[in-house]
């Protein structure tokens, strides 16, 4: 149609004439021209509406009353409180969590009034706490025990086994996740000779069944309940001590030393030596108490109890 | 004026559309310089430390910026996955923020704690040994190169000149004892700056080799101090709606 158009009228020019080119002077289509008047009503509803103008050190609001949001808030010592005020982003944000909370509150609530053994017996309450615990379990814990919990050689305990290095009932693994843990394990290197730190290793390894050199490992085991002192943390019987985190060495789970992934007795010995030599400073377990809710923290201990395998 | 006159006139058409594009930058940047809510009354935000600044220029330096933004937005599922969302009170010693644009990895603005030490030595040296979905670049190199800090005095001092309030004078040091406690005032000192970089780095044990102090023990330690600066449990979970 448009073409039709051109066709039949002759349009004007602006008198531009360069080289015999000519300059036309359509005018804008009428569509166009009244989008751009409504852009400047927009505007103007705009500004009665939504924080706007900035006057002095202040700013204009939108009318007072006219666009109004209304949310629920929790002061800073606990009570809840309903305001309403103007339309601003971060109450928007206020009213949108309080919308989103009401969805999840009613099962929160109830994890937060339960006992952990009431909330694992209850087949409908877990179906939300495995759900909300899988979220939150990748969001915040995967990074380090990985996707399934498996945890990470070197870094991270695996949480699906039944060892667990600050114990496994529910009151401790909530206490870990709550305030968080810190295994450390002295060096050895300047307090030992590098062939008692050998005979240790032997020890060590004899304890869970790997290839050893029994001469050495009996030697190792009177350093290990004499002056290595390492029974003080270990236990006389090297089955650790979760009160302080420190390793059951008589099973085959390992946490620093790489003994799974590593073959050969020598290769075997080399890593638990590095272990002893070195000692580990960096058994960290962040503290999730203030970046969780206390109901999150709960929820979690439940997921890692009870779907991941809690201490039985 | 014609409309002729100008576009046959470059040096008057340049002026103009000057004038026009930087009248809409002014009229949305100015106001803000004066509206005394635009930054939050909020305590215990505070100039990096001089290792956390190093590791700051470190950050800037590798770009991370490019990946990572560190603004957290007021939306549902922002906070629910990184937390509070951030304030511009946060970022005021910031010289440039690092608010960033694209996010290919996740916000940071509130990753200090989130991890131990250890985990972000490891991550950084090789990301996929951790998150094995990860696309982020190695960067084996922070781990061996010895932090480079015999210029972090005049680094402190350019930072003083835009408005960070470290201090160079005895004077200045008890501002900062008024405004921030004796404690951060001292780490805001720039005469002491060496001294306070080396003693932190060996008491925070960030790359977890206390042998010395490298790129990794500064960028680490910046890392940790994101987002952990204002204590959100003092304050009403709605006070900050009241400034905007």
């Amino acid at each position: 149609m448009s073409q039709d158009k051109a066709a039949t009228t002759t349009p004007k020019t602006t008198g531009h004439n360069w080289d015999g080119i000519e300059e036309y002077t359509n005018p804008l289509p009428t569509w166009w021209i009244w989008g751009f008047y409504i852009t400047f009503i927009f505007t103007v509803v705009y500004w009665l509406l939504y924080p706007a103008w900035p006057i002095g050190d202040k700013f204009t609001k939108g009318i007072p009353g006219l666009h109004t949001i209304t949310y629920t808030a929790k002061t800073a010592d606990g009570k809840e409180v309903e305001k309403t005020t103007h339309w601003n982003m971060r109450a928007k944000f206020m009213h949108e969590m309080n919308e989103h909370q009401a969805d999840q509150k009613q099962w929160f609530d109830k994890v937060a009034a339960t006992s952990f053994e009431d909330v694992s017996a209850d087949a409908e309450l877990m179906q939300f706490v495995n759900s909300a615990g899988k979220t939150l379990f990748s969001d915040n814990c995967a990074p380090c025990h990985q996707a399934g919990g498996q945890g990470k050689i070197g870094m991270a305990p695996n949480l699906t086994d039944d060892h667990w290095q600050f114990g496994g009932t529910y009151d401790e693994i909530h206490e870990t996740i709550a305030e968080g843990r810190n295994g450390v394990m002295p060096p050895f290197q300047d307090t030992l000779e590098d062939d008692q730190i050998t005979q240790l290793a032997h020890y060590v390894l004899s304890l869970s069944g790997e290839p050893h050199n029994p001469a050495l490992a009996a030697t190792g085991k009177t350093l290990f309940t004499g002056a290595g002192i390492c029974f003080t943390c270990h236990g006389p019987d090297a089955k650790g001590n979760t009160a302080m985190g420190s390793a059951n060495l008589t099973d085959k789970i390992w946490l620093w030393a790489d003994i799974v992934g590593t073959t050969g007795q020598e290769a075997k010995v080399a890593e638990v030596k590095r272990i002893i030599a070195g000692g580990v400073n960096r058994g960290v377990m962040p503290t999730w108490e203030g970046r969780l809710k206390p109901e999150q923290i709960k929820l979690l201990t439940v997921y890692v109890h009870d779907t991941l395998g809690g201490g039985r | 004026m014609k409309h002729d006159k100008i576009e046959r006139n470059l040096g008057i058409l340049l002026v103009f559309t000057m004038l026009a594009i930087s009248a809409g930058g002014m009229v949305e940047i100015i106001p803000l310089f004066f509206i005394k809510e635009t930054v939050e009354k909020v305590e215990g935000v505070r100039p990096y430390t001089p290792l956390e600044q190093r590791g700051r220029d470190i950050y800037t330096r590798e770009g991370c910026y490019l990946c990572h933004s560190q603004m957290i937005r007021p939306f549902r599922d922002e906070a629910l996955r990184y937390g509070h969302y951030s304030l511009a009170a946060e970022s005021k010693y910031d010289h440039p923020f690092q608010w960033g644009s694209k996010r290919t990895g996740p916000d940071l603005a509130r990753v200090g704690g989130k991890y131990s030490n250890d985990w972000h030595t490891q991550h950084l040296i090789a990301p996929r040994s951790l998150v094995p979905q990860s696309v982020m670049p190695n960067y084996p190199w922070l781990a061996t190169t010895e932090l480079k800090y015999d210029d972090i005095q005049d680094r402190l001092k350019s930072l003083r000149r835009v408005g960070v309030p470290y201090s160079n004078s005895q004077a200045e040091y008890q501002r900062n004892v008024e405004e921030f406690g004796e404690d951060v005032a001292k780490t805001l000192h720039i005469p002491d700056a060496q001294k306070n970089l080396e003693a932190q780095a060996q008491s925070g044990n960030y790359d977890t080799d206390p042998s010395n102090i490298t790129e990794m023990d500064a960028l680490v330690a910046y890392l940790q101090v994101l987002g952990t600066m204002v204590d959100f449990k003092k304050y009403d979970d709605d006070y900050f709606v009241k400034f905007r």
